[in-house]
């Protein structure tokens, strides 16, 4: 498709430059908090509040201190064990269970699809009072099991899946069974071959919704060393506030494993919006 | 096939289909479903400082709780943080959208710079406005001639200013949610057909014309969405609040969303697991209503593919 070249001659042309001008404008409005944020990280320490809009210093002590002092190092790598850990489970026990809702007739379906439903309208708001002392009573305060285990299904991946397999035609699953192909050797040869895609989208948006996660974390976490980033961020807030070099480099460490994640996956990331998955 | 066949089909795939369920049912069983029944029970008990000896207070307490001074200002703060943002949010989404939908050159980059707030958390998100907004530390008010115009800034600050505060807030999270916005409704107008729009153009409908009469009701459905998604949002909302103003300031609690009023580090209410559980059931029936517009969504948008 051409694109349009501005033709100062004509009012089209015109308007044309008044769109970039308006879109120019926009970026900058945008951008604006980013750009603050960057310009603090890069800066001395003493020179971060002196013309905080100019990039007139620079320096990385912002973000090694962030990395070490500020615990950054520890904080990832707690973040990427348990948000990966939710992410390959839920995509396991989501295509299992969409599975049997999908390809299987047995008794109870119906009843057990309405307690799956039942579980989306439940915000996770409503059950952390008792879900904490759930956790607390096994012991689970400050560590991995705690931070992960509550989210290693979830309904919404279950329907989504199961949306996938109920357009498979049902001749495929009679076919292997006729070969004697069983269940799970057809969900590992036939069935996530061909839902691989939504496979994909669900599997970006588990990982971003846990790493995402903040409320929880902060109930569970009282030791440093079990923090994620966003905990890990919540504590800074405190600690670090008379060094915002520090702090806007931790910020910045925070987001770019998001950024990468999302600039490798940008297709699955229209596909699950448009399925109705959503930030967490 | 028999009917007979047939149930005896179904009795033997019971088997396989409950192990391939438990899973799943075990977690949202213990995660979701048990809680929610604990925390309605839980509702009508009230408990001392320490959170032990709960004894129960009488189903009223839920009355009690709904009608006191401190949740009916969390409701009202919620609803102006709503009100704010689930418009806003909707209308610079959409407004974006349209502005870089165009064949110009260069569009790319405006679509990523717009999309890109997708990739900042909460966490994120509060730090940089934080920063950019904090009367002491902040860029703003240690930028002369802006504090000079805007002297709120420097003193007592945009987020220590019970008239400010709430609205700064809500400025962050609408930047925040802006990625989220802009992609939805941007993948929705691409799947407006060009014909559709050079017909109008041809039958002499202009811009503006064009946008009210094809693309707007073409977007209907997407826009439903977005705005059930933000005002969820902003139901929920917790950590800008816990980071930028800490429901403060007080003692007006200017920024105490309800969320942050059940579990918020400076609430009155957070070592009163009785009050805490009555509140979040509180939180749980208006979340619902919202759920299940939703859900009709979600329902709708399987339903005919993508």
């Amino acid at each position: 498709m051409a694109t349009e070249n501005i033709n100062f001659e004509s009012p089209r042309g015109w308007r044309l430059a008044g769109r970039y001008m308006l879109l120019a404008v926009v970026t900058a409005v945008v951008l604006f908090p980013v750009y603050t944020t960057v310009i603090a990280a890069l800066k001395p320490g003493d020179k971060v509040l002196q013309n905080p809009l100019v990039p007139d210093a620079f320096t990385l002590d912002g973000f090694s201190d962030a990395w070490t002092a500020g615990h950054l190092d520890r904080y990832l790598l707690n973040s990427f064990v348990v948000a990966t850990v939710i992410t390959i489970v839920q995509l396991v026990t989501s295509v299992v269970s969409a599975y049997a809702f999908a390809m299987l007739d047995f008794p109870g379906r119906g009843v057990l699809f309405v307690v799956f439903l039942a579980t989306l309208l439940v915000p996770f708001e409503a059950t952390l009072v008792v879900n904490r002392r759930t956790v607390d009573s096994l012991g689970w305060l400050n560590s991995y099991q705690g931070l992960a285990v509550p989210f290693l299904a979830t309904a919404f991946g279950t329907f989504l899946m199961r949306q996938v397999f109920l357009g498979m035609p049902l001749d495929l699953r009679d076919a292997a069974a006729i070969d004697g192909v069983g269940h799970l050797g057809f969900l590992r040869h036939v069935g996530i071959p061909l839902v691989r895609p939504t496979l994909g989208a669900l599997a970006l948006f588990s990982f971003l919704g846990s790493w995402n996660q903040y409320l929880w974390p902060n109930l569970i976490t009282t030791e440093d060393d079990m923090n994620t980033v966003q905990s890990g961020l919540r504590l800074l807030r405190s600690s670090a506030l008379d060094e915002p070099n520090l702090l806007m480099a931790a910020t910045i460490i925070a987001a770019i494993p998001i950024v990468v994640v999302l600039l490798l996956f940008q297709r699955q990331l229209v596909r699950g919006l448009t399925a109705g998955a959503v930030k967490g | 096939m028999t009917s007979t066949a047939q149930r005896r089909q179904r009795r033997r795939n019971l088997p396989v289909a409950l192990a391939m369920l438990a899973p799943s049912l075990v977690i949202l069983g213990t995660f979701v479903l048990y809680p929610l029944g604990k925390a309605i029970w839980l509702g009508h008990q009230r408990c001392d400082v320490q959170g032990d000896n709960c004894r129960s207070n009488g189903w009223d307490q839920y009355w009690d709780a709904f009608r006191s001074e401190e949740f009916q200002n969390a409701l009202l703060v919620t609803v102006k943080f709503a009100l704010i943002t689930v418009p806003l949010g909707l209308v610079l989404g959409v407004g974006l959208a349209v502005l870089a939908d165009k064949w110009l050159r260069g569009v790319g980059i405006f679509r990523a710079v717009f999309s890109s707030t997708i990739a900042t958390s909460v966490a994120v998100t509060s730090l940089m406005w934080l920063f950019l907004l904090q009367p002491e530390i902040g860029a703003l008010s240690n930028v002369g001639w802006i504090s000079d115009v805007f002297p709120v800034i420097k003193s007592p600050g945009l987020l220590r200013d019970p008239g400010t505060a709430l609205t700064s807030i809500a400025l962050s999270s609408v930047w925040g949610s802006l990625g989220f916005t802009f992609i939805l409704v941007t993948a929705s107008l691409q799947g407006i057909p060009r014909d559709l729009h050079e017909a109008a153009a041809i039958d002499g409908a202009g811009g503006t014309r064009r946008f009210w009469s094809v693309t707007f009701p073409l977007l209907g459905p997407t826009l439903l969405f977005v705005v059930i998604v933000l005002t969820t949002r902003a139901f929920q909302a917790y950590g800008e609040v816990d980071l930028l103003t800490g429901g403060g300031p007080r003692p007006q609690d200017s920024t105490t969303t309800i969320t942050y009023l059940t579990y918020g580090q400076e609430s009155v209410i957070i070592n009163n697991d009785g009050l805490q559980a009555t509140v979040a059931v509180l939180l749980f029936v208006v979340l619902l209503a919202l759920s299940l517009l939703q859900l009709r969504g979600i329902g709708k948008r399987v339903h005919y593919g993508n």
